[in-house]
């Protein structure tokens, strides 16, 4: 993959926080509790990332999905287990999915479209929820 | 967002950790919604669940000396009493539950154990600023009552809870309270269970994807509450429906120009007898022999209770026929002599308890018969196979041992 040049965009910040790691980006929204916490790869069946580990990952996807009660059991097995995302970007906060990621500790984002569609898989982003900016690499 | 002097005090934790990690939460919210403002809720509800991180969260909030401002009702776990001796149960299966309990005391809540306290316990006015999770719920609140609730999750509800207190965006305000989606029903609908299939039927068939708040016109004026309950229950499971309207039944809704607002639908969605057909085709196991019945994904009413027990007629179960209820449903149950006709059959009425529990995993692997789409649905990981019919229906298979 060739090198990127540095952008920079901002971002809505929910939870809080910072943390580096590189793109996962899904097309679909996310289920944390159809993400398996021993490895931390998404076994959601027929998920655009089905099959991929998000540990430590900067998980790029639309929103998230699936009632309070699985949402936030499933990214708590996840931090648990060491296998939780290090950041999750959106393009839409619902408050399933915020409250989730405040309570387990994970910084959560959201980016305007045209700058979540800057975000290619690979790169390297680093999410400041703090000071509401993206760095991509 | 601009905090009162009082928030701030809340968040800076003047009334101990437990308070500001809750504000913290509703704080993080209101700045993910751009809410300008917290206001006061006058009641809440929280879906409980018994799962780790129900627990570690209320446990959190316990140790850093939250109780409740406006005590919540809280959703079922499992009846502890009731499941003790059941075969199968382990100590760390009870311990879980015993720990959930300690937790929801300490936080004062109101152990109702129930998921429809908009039916009894927990019923707003008109209006009322709430923080309601739990999937059957939030809709009825916001729909059949025209009170206000985000569709909270069981954090954000237990946060508001505890501080009295909840951003204000999303359904709290008039604009974002409007139809978007026009849904005709062209079949007279009769049964309850007709509602569950319709509930799952429109988010299947409409294009709009996210959240949104379906009109329904075709829907007849005398619809029960425990059809509205059905029809909720799986809007909000089937989609992210957390609202809607019904033309001429709903109090935010008198006419069809009132529902939107006075602007034009996004979508329109008609609903066909042959997709409620289709709708339980999709989602029912093959029918034929059955191992068990499980009723009560919502808690039945004692309406419903009476109609079992009308049913039987004095006949007996071929198979075990479990019904969830709240408690007070129950008691009544026991006060009317409808419980002893359920139980001369060979049912069971089971207080406190949810279909998504630990409780029930004596019938992993078998078969069964409900008339639920969202119990169905989330007992997919339990190994638990439905065939879905109508409680009647139910009642009938498992007189027979068999839903064919």
């Amino acid at each position: 993959m060739t090198a990127r040049e540095v952008t920079v965009v901002g971002c809505r910040g929910a939870a809080p926080g910072r943390a580096s790691g590189p793109a996962v980006v899904s097309s679909d929204a996310i289920c944390f509790y159809l993400v398996d916490p021993p490895t931390g790869t998404v076994i959601e069946a027929g998920h655009a990332i089905e099959g991929r580990a998000i540990a430590g990952a900067v998980l790029v996807c639309p929103g998230g999905k699936g009632s309070s009660v699985v949402q936030a059991d499933g990214l708590y097995q996840l931090a648990k287990a060491g296998t939780a995302p290090a950041a999750v970007v959106v393009a839409e906060f619902d408050t399933v999915l915020v409250a989730s990621a405040v309570v387990v500790g994970v910084p959560l984002v959201r980016c305007a479209p045209e700058d979540f569609g800057k975000i290619r898989d690979g790169d390297l982003l680093d999410v400041d929820s703090d000071q509401e900016v993206v760095t991509i690499r | 967002m601009k905090l009162t002097d009082r928030d701030r005090e809340m968040l800076d934790g003047v009334d101990g950790e437990g308070v500001a990690l809750a504000m913290q939460v509703l704080v993080a919210i209101g700045r993910a919604f751009d809410a300008e403002q917290m206001c006061d809720i006058s009641r809440a509800h929280v879906a409980l669940s018994n799962q780790d991180a129900d627990i570690w969260f209320a446990e959190r909030l316990v140790a850093g000396g939250a109780v409740c401002r406006v005590p919540p009702t809280v959703n079922p776990g499992f009846c502890l009493e009731f499941f003790r001796h059941l075969p199968g149960m382990t100590p760390q299966d009870m311990e879980s539950m015993e720990r959930t309990e300690t937790a929801y005391r300490a936080l004062g809540a109101q152990l109702t154990y129930n998921c429809t306290p908009y039916l009894q316990g927990n019923v707003p006015r008109f209006g009322e600023i709430t923080a309601y999770s739990e999937s059957s719920a939030t809709p009825y609140m916001n729909s059949v009552y025209g009170a206000r609730t985000n569709r909270e999750s069981a954090q954000s509800a237990l946060c508001a809870a505890v501080t009295g207190r909840v951003p204000i965006y999303g359904l709290l305000l008039d604009e974002n309270r409007k139809g978007q989606v026009l849904v005709h029903v062209e079949p007279t609908l009769t049964d309850e269970f007709d509602y569950h299939l319709l509930g799952y039927a429109v988010p299947r068939k409409a294009a709009l994807q996210t959240a949104f708040i379906p009109v329904f016109t075709g829907i007849p004026g005398n619809v029960s509450p425990e059809a509205l309950m059905n029809l909720g229950a799986e809007l909000n499971t089937g989609g992210n429906v957390p609202m809607y309207h019904i033309v001429g039944v709903t109090p935010e809704a008198p006419t069809l120009e009132a529902a939107f607002h006075g602007e034009p639908p996004k979508e329109r969605v008609v609903i066909t007898a042959d997709d409620l057909v289709e709708e339980q085709q999709i989602l029912s196991a093959e029918g034929g022999p059955i191992d068990f019945a499980l009723l009560g994904c919502p808690h039945l009413s004692l309406d419903q209770l009476r109609a079992i027990a009308d049913r039987i007629g004095g006949r007996q179960f071929k198979v075990e026929f479990w019904i969830m209820t709240s408690f007070y449903a129950k008691e009544l149950a026991n006060r009317m002599g409808i419980a002893e006709v359920i139980e001369r059959a060979g049912g069971q009425l089971v207080p406190d308890t949810c279909i998504d529990q630990v409780a029930w995993k004596h019938l992993a692997g078998k078969k069964g018969v409900t008339d639920s789409l969202k119990g169905a649905y989330y007992t997919q990981r339990r190994d638990m196979d439905f065939v879905l019919r109508s409680v009647g229906d139910c009642v009938e298979a498992a007189i027979k041992g068999d839903a064919s």
